[in-house]
């Protein structure tokens, strides 16, 4: 049984939703290629928390240091691995990667 | 207070009188003075408006969205390729149900270049969900652009409206209207209606996604939002109009008919041709011909039904195309002419199109007397002659 849908009549004009509905859509079942930090290259710039555009990298602001990714969103674009300054962060297939 | 001006500045000046809140906008001939002129307003201080001069008409809308989706006043002016570069933006703005108000000075679009009067533009944007508005007249390009503010407005609307006056023709033309007091305006348009999905996001601190995805599941519902805008549209114009006319005693409506009540043949003409046509009525009927005309003043919301019933007593009738449909039949307005008359019950008028004044081709009266000499025949003989035929190319 599916959710019961709001009719046109019932749903709020013009589009709009409630904010940050975005948390509630997982996209990391999207990815192919999942990043992978090597914690002995990091130099905790950040760098890759800046270019994410699914802000799946997370840092601690206190410590100052990377903490890891949020699989749940990242979709595995690899621009993280590309802007690493010190080739901290590598791509693998996942699917390759689970089947070992 | 009787003034002479031109259609822009009649714009610029019903703007300023408006004093919206936000203007994007980019200059392009012939609608660039209608933002020159405001943003002179605002440098002179004559105007709160929060002015954004924007790197493109794509961004001019896009601004325009972006403040009307956060609860202000938002307007702007443009023409021929700047509304054409605000394309995808257009289905938006009408799609958020955004009550954003646009002068629009009709231009005919490229290839070959020109920059002079047709209604390609518009026309092309009529199913974008706005409301369109023409003028015949600089009075009412300034008179529309008021109402227009109303309209976009009201609640059971809620859609944007443009507002458009023939590019040189009027744009440029120099004519002597009736324009009313700032505290006039400012009573008639009032404060804009709350609209309480966006206002309460400010109010609250409470963050709201707006345009999110919409897929197979409610997109279609969105889309039927906003249709019923403009099927209330069809009820609200008119009580706008009627308060218009109330206060400050000009009445206008869907349409104008001109003498058309006995009249045999007639023509459906928008825009400045509508006043060369009139001349030709005139003298027509001084020499006994019964002819007639009607002013299409908005195309949308179509007023199919109210159109069925002024035309259906005429024998013989002329649709007046400002623009080609390139659809290998006739020009844009003709088909949904012959769709408004086609529920008419008795016997149907002959509908002949008549494409005539692309790219500002000059009309003058003979072209028209043509149209009713042919009309006349018609209605005559009963019998249609063609579907389409082009006025004022060289064959």
């Amino acid at each position: 049984m599916g959710e019961k849908k709001a009719t046109w009549k019932e749903l709020a004009e013009g589009d709009v939703l409630e904010g940050g509905s975005a948390l509630k859509f997982k996209t990391g079942n999207w990815r192919t290629n999942k990043p992978v930090h090597i914690p002995e290259r990091c130099i905790h710039c950040f760098l890759c928390w800046i270019a994410c555009p699914d802000g799946a990298v997370r840092v601690n602001a206190e410590t100052g240091k990377f903490v890891g990714f949020d699989y749940n969103y990242c979709k595995g674009c690899g621009i993280c691995a590309y802007e690493c300054p010190k080739d901290a962060i590598k791509m693998v297939n996942e699917q390759e990667e689970n089947e070992k | 207070m009787k003034v002479a001006k031109t259609g822009n500045e009649a714009f610029a000046e019903a703007m300023r009188q408006i004093n919206p809140d936000v203007v994007a906008a980019y200059p392009i001939t012939p609608a660039t003075e209608i933002v020159q002129l405001f943003s002179q307003f605002v440098a002179d201080g004559l105007v709160k408006t929060e002015f954004v001069a924007v790197e493109s008409e794509h961004s001019a809308m896009s601004a325009c969205i972006g403040a009307s989706a956060a609860g202000a006043r938002a307007m702007t002016g443009t023409s021929s390729q700047g509304l054409a570069l605000m394309w995808e933006m257009l289905y938006i703005a009408g799609g958020l149900r955004l009550p954003i108000v646009m002068a629009v000075v009709n231009r005919t679009l490229s290839s070959p270049i020109n920059i002079h009067c047709d209604h390609s533009d518009t026309f092309g944007a009529r199913d974008s969900g706005w409301i369109q508005i023409y003028s015949e007249n600089v009075q009412e390009t300034y008179d529309n652009l008021i109402q227009a503010v109303r309209i976009a407005e009201h609640p059971d609307v809620k859609l944007p409206v443009m507002v458009t006056t023939d590019g040189f023709i009027l744009s440029h033309c120099l004519e002597t209207l009736d324009i009313l007091s700032d505290e006039e305006v400012q009573g008639f348009i009032g404060e804009s209606p709350e609209r309480p999905n966006l206002i309460k996001s400010l109010q609250e601190n409470k963050p709201i996604t707006i345009g999110a995805l919409d897929l197979q599941d409610y997109y279609f519902e969105h889309k039927r939002q906003s249709a019923e805008g403009m099927f209330n549209a069809i009820k609200v114009i008119p009580e706008i109009s009627k308060e218009f006319a109330e206060r400050f005693g000009r009445e206008y409506s869907f349409f104008e008919e001109y003498k058309l009540e006995d009249a045999d043949a007639a023509v459906v003409v928008m825009g400045s041709t509508a006043g060369t046509a009139k001349e030709v009525v005139d003298k027509l009927r001084e020499e006994g011909r019964k002819v007639g005309l009607l002013k299409l003043r908005v195309y949308r919301p179509f007023p199919a039904e109210m159109l069925g019933k002024a035309l259906s007593g005429v024998r013989s009738i002329g649709v007046m195309d400002r623009a080609d449909g390139m659809s290998a039949v006739s020009g844009p307005l003709y088909p949904e002419i012959c769709g408004a008359l086609y529920d008419v019950n008795g016997k149907k008028p002959v509908i002949q199109d008549y494409i005539y004044g692309l790219g500002g081709r000059d009309v003058p009266m003979e072209d028209i007397r043509f149209v009713f000499e042919e009309l006349l025949r018609t209605a005559e003989t009963g019998k249609k002659e063609y579907t389409l035929k082009y006025i004022g190319v060289r064959e």
